[in-house]
């Protein structure tokens, strides 16, 4: 998969209150179904459709060797998320720590900043 | 302190950026439209100067921005047309990319669309800057272009000096 589908089905499944608690809870240690389910006034089939898009994301994981099959979070494709707004923010605040430097410069100085109004 | 820079995607094909500054408005506005301004603050990673910056700020009115590396020799640039202009409230135009001879993942025929949208209270001015990219897939690599690559690498030589190791 390309790293920018790969990207939107994070986003996607990041994109739901629920899905981000379940991932919160998850990053306390792996759960069961029921155990996740517990916690919200849901049942367990609508809890599974939201595990399913977590697992299809790549955010979670199935243990299928143990008997109570526990969700266990997959941190590396979180991770790519973060970096990649990262990336975007570290462009930006590069140009803006500068931008800062030359506005103080600017407010210092009357003239330039009412020739600058004109 | 100004707020720390906040980057969110409105949706698919977007990417907003919100900044605040100590500064009227009217500056802001400047240091955006004033090519002897924006070329000394609009630079991307270190290494990297503006030697062309073109500002016909005017409805229709059209912009062309280059970047060199000072190093390599190697440029890419901007270049597009402003669709609105109210001074100093709002810009918006679209941007086509120039790979020069640094390439990039950015689609060079399709324009994204850009709008900055600036607001003043109480003598700080807030700073959103929306970016239309035409698919997801190009909003995406805008970040995969040179410039961002180089700075990357600028970034991780300063995470080793703080970790006290070599870079």
């Amino acid at each position: 998969m390309q790293s920018s589908d790969r990207l939107d089905l994070t986003f996607a499944a990041l994109a739901d209150p629920t899905r981000r608690a379940i991932l919160a809870r998850l990053a306390n240690g792996e759960a069961s179904v029921q155990e996740l389910a517990d916690p919200f006034d849901m049942s367990q089939p609508a809890i599974s459709r939201h595990l399913k898009v977590l697992e299809r994301a790549g955010l979670i994981s199935v243990d299928i060797d143990a008997q109570r099959r526990p969700r266990r979070l997959q941190p590396q494709r979180l991770d790519e998320a973060v970096d990649w707004i990262e990336r975007y923010r570290k462009v930006f605040e590069q140009n803006y720590q500068r931008l800062d430097a030359l506005l103080d410069e600017l407010k210092s100085r009357p003239a330039q900043r009412k020739r600058a109004r004109k | 302190m100004p707020k720390p820079l906040e980057v969110t995607l409105p949706s698919d094909r977007e990417v907003r950026v919100t900044r605040t500054f100590n500064a009227p408005r009217t500056l802001v506005w400047d240091a955006h439209t004033k090519p002897e301004l924006i070329q000394k603050w609009m630079l991307g990673p270190p290494g990297w100067s503006m030697p062309v910056c073109e500002m016909d700020v005017r409805k229709n009115g059209k912009y062309r921005w280059r970047w060199r590396n000072d190093s390599s020799g190697k440029e890419f640039g901007f270049h597009g047309t402003f669709e609105d202009v109210k001074a100093p409230s709002r810009i918006a135009h679209d941007q086509y990319f120039d790979p020069g001879d640094v390439g990039g993942s950015m689609p060079a025929n399709d324009p994204a669309q850009i709008t900055l949208e600036l607001s003043e209270s109480g003598g700080v001015t807030t700073l959103v800057s929306t970016m239309r990219f035409v698919s997801k897939e190009a909003r995406d690599g805008a970040v995969g272009t040179g410039m961002t690559d180089g700075m990357e690498i600028g970034y991780a030589r300063l995470d080793g000096m703080f970790a006290g190791k070599p870079a």
